[in-house]
């Protein structure tokens, strides 16, 4: 087996694991840092991320309004210090950013422009039009390429953390060019592996958002958080998925059912006008937008399309030289994927699966249960998103714990203290050859990996999607347990080693059940309504038994042991949420 | 006539097994919505696991399912069937070597588009404290077209001078060198220019614009070269005429 030897290694080339490495880079340029993707870094799926970055900016707006919102908009499930931390630290982030050469938006006097954006009291979302995670993406990656300690390896595919008397000893990886599994042996790691929303069937997550590292750090023995919080997006297109940002409402856009009727004012977010207006109607925060989804369906005041039902998006009042300067992306998406050009009619849009508020349990220096590995980004808790992330705090989140996990992991390779025992580090990384040749070898397999990514998805879906129940969690967490069975049944057609995706689909396969079995067996066992968990069967939030952070153990039948940490409250008690007229 | 099928006839090679290239051809079934990337993952999911390509966002923003349909280089995920008759082929992007099926190696992009140092050279360092640049709209306009490559590569696919020349820096790598060199915030072009102005291949550039017509982000490389070898041989005549403006 190759072994690579570095000081600091890191999982994941989005935007968390670039902020990263550049972070430890800066921190001490004689550490080797060696940064590991399955795709090249600009694939990364932050690259998709549209409509802005958070951060205080504005004179008239404050550090409390940004924790309130974000505590808030999480329903009370946010680690109130991390809020703290996070919302000091992401204007300064953001203007690292705009050092870097990050193409921000400008008001006519030079300055960054900033946006409003759903569940946010004041103007606070940066943005570079509505390509931010573009841009992003690129500027840390073009940025990166300034630090020589900085070596990367494209396309390894980064199966199983290796462990060593309960410290981290670095990880595997399969290259993807020859298929040979390789040991990164590392003081410390970073995950930042992104998010899981593959797990479901309709998602804004690209093919590579399948919750490897999640499930790595799992295995390991990391406790995955909060993971029954799945945020749908109350704006896809229909059919593909694909995302219309939430700053086309930030700019002015309407949401109308069948009728023509801006159905959100029945729903605890209006009245109306004036408009637009923040934390209210169409500036409300996603669950709450998603749940008004579901009811207007039970209602049949959705429209009917061949692509399952939909309302209408329509921005059509913002005429055609706002639109092509703030939402250009917006425009040619609608264009290309569903014919519609936005200037002159609505846009048909549905709630699609976005984000996994949950993932690796971190504290908030990005530090997991296990001495020397971290976590960051979408793959991580820490948690600043509590049980609904507001939209553009995560951009945010990636830069602000990217940059606290590079710092930390820095430290703890500097100060790690004895060799790391080559010979039992390199006998952990061998199961993963082992389990890998196994994979090769079978001759029958029973079941194929599009078939039981099917069946995942499906249960998922109509057991543990934007309304649940006891029933329906239980008929899906059943379900994902046979799955877990009935994996150990794949096998692979393709047997090249080279550029192998036949393989890539198996491993993902199998992280993405690991998951999916902690988020349905998350969701059956809190049995109250809070954030993006709603429960039809526990209508109300219940902070008595749920103030507090599930976290879900790993077993490899499927069936993982849930146990709960209590929130960490500073100055913010919960309260009701309000939004639209009741707040004013 | 209405269709049911349409045949895709793909670019196979495995190095571990084919000595030569060859095509497969696929039946699949028609539809009006689909762009040939879903037509694609509807072989490897029903008939074919052996079939290898990259791809992620479906959204034309991550850059990785470039490859070349009936001859184009194009975004098979921004590529609709409807637009092709019955017979879609499918085949690599030119100008890489083939790392499998429609998989190239991307290798040597990769380290040029380092080489031109993408980066702010700034002209005053600012601490964080000091808040951000100022740049006005104006000056922002003067370089946002070429922040938006996303690094698909269909431009040295359809270059001849890649395709000649493999030590050319290349479309998408000079563009970038460019959006630097514009940027208010940066005095990094001197640095840049020893990599641009000797390299060879853009002063053969024969602005025939391929690039930009295949540029699925209107980043416009063409111009950027064009632009990039005026301000390279002004650099070169002002060195020439005053040569103390060097030191
Ligand atoms: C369409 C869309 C729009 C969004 N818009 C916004 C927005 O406007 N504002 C906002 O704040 N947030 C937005 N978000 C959310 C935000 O973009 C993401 O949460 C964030 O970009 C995730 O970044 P990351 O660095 O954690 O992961 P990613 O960018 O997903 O990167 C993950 C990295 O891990 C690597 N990786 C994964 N598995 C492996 C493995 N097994 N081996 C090796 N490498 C691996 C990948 O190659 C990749 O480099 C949006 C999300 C989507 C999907
Ligand atoms: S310049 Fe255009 S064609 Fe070339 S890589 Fe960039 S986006 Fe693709």
């Amino acid at each position: 087996m190759k072994i690579i030897e570095t000081d600091v290694a890191i999982i994941g080339a989005g935007g968390a694991g670039l902020r990263a490495a550049i972070s430890v880079a800066e921190s001490d340029p004689q550490l080797k840092v060696a940064l590991i993707s399955k795709v090249y870094p600009m694939r990364s799926h932050t690259v998709a991320a549209e409509g802005g970055a958070a951060g205080v900016i504005k004179d008239e707006d404050s550090f409390e309004n940004h924790f309130h919102d974000t505590v808030a908009g999480g329903d009370w499930l946010s680690d109130q210090d991390a809020v703290e931390l996070f919302i000091h630290e992401a204007p300064r982030e953001l203007t690292l950013m705009e050092h870097w050469g990050c193409p921000w938006s400008r008001k006519p006097d030079g300055r960054v422009a900033v946006r409003p954006f759903g569940g946010m009291k004041i103007e606070r979302t940066w943005y570079a039009a509505d390509k931010t995670g573009f841009h992003l993406l690129h500027t840390l990656f073009q940025t990166s390429l300034k630090f020589p300690s900085i070596k990367r390896y494209d396309e390894y595919f980064s199966t199983d953390i290796v462990v060593v008397d309960g410290k981290c000893c670095g990880f595997t990886a399969i290259e993807m060019r020859s298929g040979e599994v390789t040991y990164f042996k590392a003081k410390s790691v970073i995950i930042a592996t992104g998010g899981a929303g593959r797990v479901f069937p309709f998602t804004t997550n690209g093919a590579i958002k399948t919750g490897d590292g999640m499930a790595m750090a799992y295995r390991a023995g990391v406790a995955l958080k909060d993971m029954e919080f799945v945020q749908y997006h109350p704006t896809g297109l229909p059919g593909t998925g694909i995302l219309i940002t939430e700053g086309s409402r930030g700019e002015g856009g309407l949401l109308v059912n069948k009728d023509g009727y801006r159905y959100l004012q029945d729903y605890n977010l209006g009245p109306p006008d004036p408009w637009p207006r923040k934390k209210a109607m169409e500036l409300g925060p996603r669950d709450r937008l998603s749940q008004a989804f579901w009811h207007e369906q039970q209602k049949g005041r959705t429209i009917k399309t061949a692509d399952g039902d939909v309302v209408h998006l329509d921005l059509r009042h913002l005429g055609e030289a706002k639109i092509d300067e703030r939402l250009p992306m917006v425009r040619e998406l609608a264009k290309s994927y569903v014919g519609v050009d936005p200037v002159y009619d609505p846009i048909p849009v549905r709630p699609v699966i976005h984000y996994t508020m949950g993932g690796i349990d971190t504290n908030i220096d990005a530090a997991t249960n296990i001495p020397g590995l971290y976590a960051a980004g979408e793959c991580s808790c820490v948690s600043i998103n509590g049980a609904n992330r507001l939209g553009s705090n995560s951009l945010t989140e990636l830069l602000v714990f990217g940059a606290r996990a590079g710092s930390g992991a820095a430290e703890f390779a500097k100060a790690r203290q004895g060799a790391i025992n080559e010979s039992a580090a390199k006998q952990e990384a061998e199961k993963t050859e082992k389990r890998l040749a196994a994979l090769f070898a079978k001759e029958k397999a029973t079941e194929s990996i599009p078939g039981l990514r099917k069946e995942m998805n499906d249960t998922m879906e109509s057991g543990a999607g934007i309304y649940r129940t006891e029933d329906s969690l239980q008929a899906t967490c059943t379900k994902m347990s046979e799955i877990r069975k009935r994996s150990a049944n794949i096998g692979l057609q393709d047997k090249s080693k080279v550029f192998n995706t036949d393989m890539a689909e198996a491993l993902e396969l199998d992280a993405m059940i690991d998951v999916a079995c902690a988020m349905a067996n998350s969701a059956l066992q809190r049995k109250e309504s809070r954030g993006s968990h709603q429960r039809l069967d526990f209508e109300a939030r219940d902070d008595k038994k749920y103030l507090k952070h599930s976290l879900a153990h790993y077993s490899p039948d499927g069936n993982p042991k849930v146990d709960y940490r209590d929130v960490t409250i500073t100055s913010s008690q919960p309260a009701e949420r309000v939004y639209g007229g009741a707040q004013e | 006539m209405s269709r049911d099928t349409v045949q895709l006839e793909i670019l196979r090679y495995d190095p571990e097994k084919d000595s030569e290239p060859y095509f497969s051809t696929y039946e699949v079934p028609f539809n009006d919505d689909w762009v040939v990337l879903d037509a694609i993952n509807y072989v490897k999911e029903n008939l074919d696991r052996t079939l290898t390509y990259r791809w992620s966002c479906h959204m034309a923003v991550c850059g990785s399912c470039g490859m070349v349909i009936n001859g184009e280089p194009v975004l098979s995920c921004h590529t609709f069937m409807r637009d092709y008759g019955d017979k879609i082929r499918i085949e690599p992007l030119q100008n890489f070597p083939v790392e499998r099926d429609l998989v190239v190696v991307i290798d040597d992009f990769v380290e040029k588009l380092g080489s031109v140092k993408p980066y702010i050279v700034p002209k005053v360092e600012k601490t964080v404290d000091e808040g951000e640049y100022i740049q006005s709209p104006a000056q922002l306009a003067v370089f946002k077209q070429y922040t938006a490559c996303i690094n698909c590569l269909l431009c040295y696919s359809a270059c001849p001078q890649v395709g000649l020349n493999p030590g050319f820096v290349g479309p998408a790598a000079l563009a970038l060198a460019h959006r630097y060199n514009l940027d208010s915030r940066d005095v990094g072009r001197a640095a840049r220019e020893d990599v641009v102005a000797s390299n060879p291949g853009i002063w053969e550039c024969s602005f025939v614009g391929a690039c930009s017509e295949v540029c699925p982000k209107s980043v416009d490389p063409a111009a950027a070269i064009q632009q990039t070898k005026i301000a390279s041989t002004v650099d070169y005549f002002t060195d020439f005429l005053t040569p103390w403006r060097k030191q």
